[in-house]
């Protein structure tokens, strides 16, 4: 009940092409996540599907059904918004009320739903309050409840998190995820950062300036990244990427290895260098090595703690067969 | 240390000021006291110090006292309605993208520089006359009888002048409320399936209340003393006589300086009892 289609959609601001023609396709309950640098048109092809943006072409389909020219509510799409967009005058009863009062549905059949949203959201108590008088995250939870009631074919989450604080943003993670879970309807979440995408997503859409660099499941863009864009992108801390006579060694123009299949060795290895930073977090150590002749610091994480400090002379090996490698044009070469 | 130094000195420093505008105020204010419990008509070389509340009783019994009262709540009423009406439509047309946006705006709010006497007699003699009034022209064209505005609907005449002079007030301070309006709020609401009369009636209007109600009270305070308009277009006559004229004429044309004291002061009395009722909702308003 909640397939996208997108063909050929593309989008212009006067002379300038946001989205050149993309086609994706959304299957039914999926979680896919849009994810990308700011700029890259991940929130202008979602305002496109939600039909906030009108397409400049293509064709958008929703379970089968042409949905290019439809208006918004015609859609059967419900969004949640970056800054709530809450009604401040109304309570948070009729904030969550009001797609169904606008849908002319009986009292009754409101009731009953606002309060299945609002025990399923924890908002049974603030039902009468203002959203001026909620937490942040209070709010966000009845923005999801006004998207919840109206039992959308998909939801469309606008980067929801980044108005919230560091550990309110993992909470609400999960509880997104419950709800998908629960609920298992198409969601679609745009979002720049890449660890809401790796630990939300059943599919990762990576966009770059309105391209689609790849598509897949979190763990596809970690093991076989497509591009150096794409390697850049996912992982936490990033990929290092070398080019010159260590490339050349392999063979290719650039080479990727991720900071944790750099093993640290008692001598030798590949990399020789000094520790500029050391960060301890007792589960994982992560260094940032100098090593000569290489422009950038290279990252290295190893696990638990490792009694190495700022100055000390470091030796790495990586994994061989975790080296990711790239040609002349970026493209991964398997 | 520090603080308290500064305060005594900001106390110094601002107490002229201070002293100045309770001259200013009080002294008339006094004044008007004074001579509201006086019979005092100098034509007549009256001057009875203390008469009681004689002049009071004689100002409020007068039949022309509570047509004044009503005639003054029509016009401010009427006031009110057309420019926060029109008001809330002109924001809400002047803030759509459209060419030559800034020399509109500036168009819109113009009429607000034109001085009352003068708005006046340019809506008296080009608008109203009944011979060479455009409205006139505009009647005839239609093959109508042309039409006495001033003397058949002299309160709805007043009404049109006074409103079109404070529309751009309420225009501005309404235009820059809708334009503090999320547009996401209103995009959620579009998602949410509200069609657009909804989304003004649900989002744009509440959002807009605590502007309106700023309007309503400055306007308020203002209306109560139009003068001008009345002074140049009717003198008064045809049932335009507001609390305002009526005490002009007391002092002016009766010369009775102690009765229309004593109706100032019953203005003054009555402004504030509006005064702090609008203050009550305003107050009530903007707490949330």
């Amino acid at each position: 009940m909640g397939r996208i289609t997108l063909e050929n959609v593309q989008k212009r601001f006067g002379e300038v092409e946001v989205i050149p023609p993309l086609n994706l396709t959304i299957e039914d309950g999926e979680f896919v996540v849009f994810v990308g640098p700011s700029g890259c048109g991940k929130s202008t092809l979602l305002r496109l599907i939600a039909g906030l943006e009108d397409v400049s072409g293509g064709e958008i389909r929703i379970d089968g059904r042409p949905a290019t020219d439809l208006p918004p509510a015609k859609r059967g799409l419900a969004m949640v918004f970056q800054s709530y967009a809450l009604y401040p005058h109304m309570s948070v009863r009729k904030n969550i009320a009001f797609p169904l009062k606008m849908a002319g549905m009986d009292q009754a059949e409101q009731d009953r739903r606002i309060a299945k949203a609002a025990e399923a959201l924890n908002l049974t108590d603030y039902l009468d309050r203002r959203p001026g008088q909620l937490s942040g995250g209070q709010r966000q939870r009845v923005a999801i409840g006004r998207a919840i009631v109206r039992e959308p074919a998909a939801f469309l989450f606008d980067e929801p998190l980044s108005n919230l604080d560091a550990a309110l943003r993992v909470g609400m993670r999960m509880e997104i995820s419950e709800l998908h879970t629960t609920l298992a309807t198409t969601m679609i979440y745009v979002t720049h950062d890449q660890v809401e995408a790796m630990t939300m997503a059943d599919k990762i859409v990576v966009l770059r300036a309105g391209n689609i660099e790849q598509v897949g499941t979190p763990l596809d863009l970690y093991r076989e990244p497509r591009n150096v864009f794409v390697a850049g992108f996912i992982g936490s801390p990033k990929m290092n990427l070398l080019e010159g006579e260590h490339a050349r060694a392999h063979g290719c123009k650039t080479i990727g290895i991720r900071p944790e299949h750099l093993d640290v060795v008692d001598s030798g290895g590949t990399f020789t260098g000094k520790i500029g930073v050391a960060e301890h977090l007792g589960s994982d150590t992560f260094f940032h090595v100098h090593i000569p002749g290489m422009a950038e610091p290279m990252t290295v994480r190893a696990s638990g703690e490792v009694g190495l400090r700022h100055g000390d002379p470091i030796h790495l090996a990586p994994q061989a067969d975790k080296i990711h490698r790239f040609d002349d044009k970026g493209l991964r070469i398997s | 240390m520090a603080t308290q130094h500064s305060r005594s000195a900001a106390r110094l420093m601002i107490a002229p000021a201070v002293f100045v505008l309770l001259v200013w105020m009080l002294i008339p204010l006094c004044m008007t006291l004074y001579f509201s419990f006086a019979d005092y008509r100098p034509m007549r070389a009256t001057f009875e110090p203390w008469i009681g509340f004689d002049n009071y009783v004689s100002f409020v019994t007068s039949s022309s006292f509570t047509n004044s009262v009503i005639t003054t709540l029509q016009m401010v009423g009427g006031i009110l309605c057309i420019t926060i009406a029109g008001g809330i439509a002109l924001a809400l047309l002047l803030d759509q993208p459209i060419f030559g946006q800034g020399v509109v705006r500036i168009l819109v709010i113009a009429p607000f520089f034109v001085m009352p006497t003068v708005s006046a007699l340019v809506w008296k003699n080009m608008f109203f006359n009944v011979d060479n009034g455009l409205f006139s022209y505009l009647y005839k064209a239609l093959g109508l009888q042309p039409y006495d505005f001033l003397s058949q609907a002299p309160v709805f005449s007043i009404v049109v002048i006074v409103a079109w002079q404070w529309l751009p007030f309420a225009t501005l301070i309404l235009l820059t409320a809708v334009q503090s309006l999320s547009s996401e709020q209103l995009e959620a609401a579009e998602m949410d399936g509200a069609p657009g009369w909804a989304r003004f009636w649900y989002i744009i209007l509440p959002h807009l209340s605590r502007a309106i109600t700023v309007v309503i009270l400055i306007q308020t305070i203002f209306l109560l003393s139009v003068f001008a308009e009345i002074f140049v277009t009717t003198n008064g006559a045809f049932g335009t006589r507001t609390l305002t004229y009526l005490v002009y004429q007391r002092v002016l044309e009766s010369q009775n300086i102690g009765l229309g004291s004593a109706g100032g002061i019953i203005a003054v009395i009555l402004a504030n009892i509006v005064a702090i009722f609008l203050m009550r909702i305003v107050g009530k308003n903007l707490d949330n």
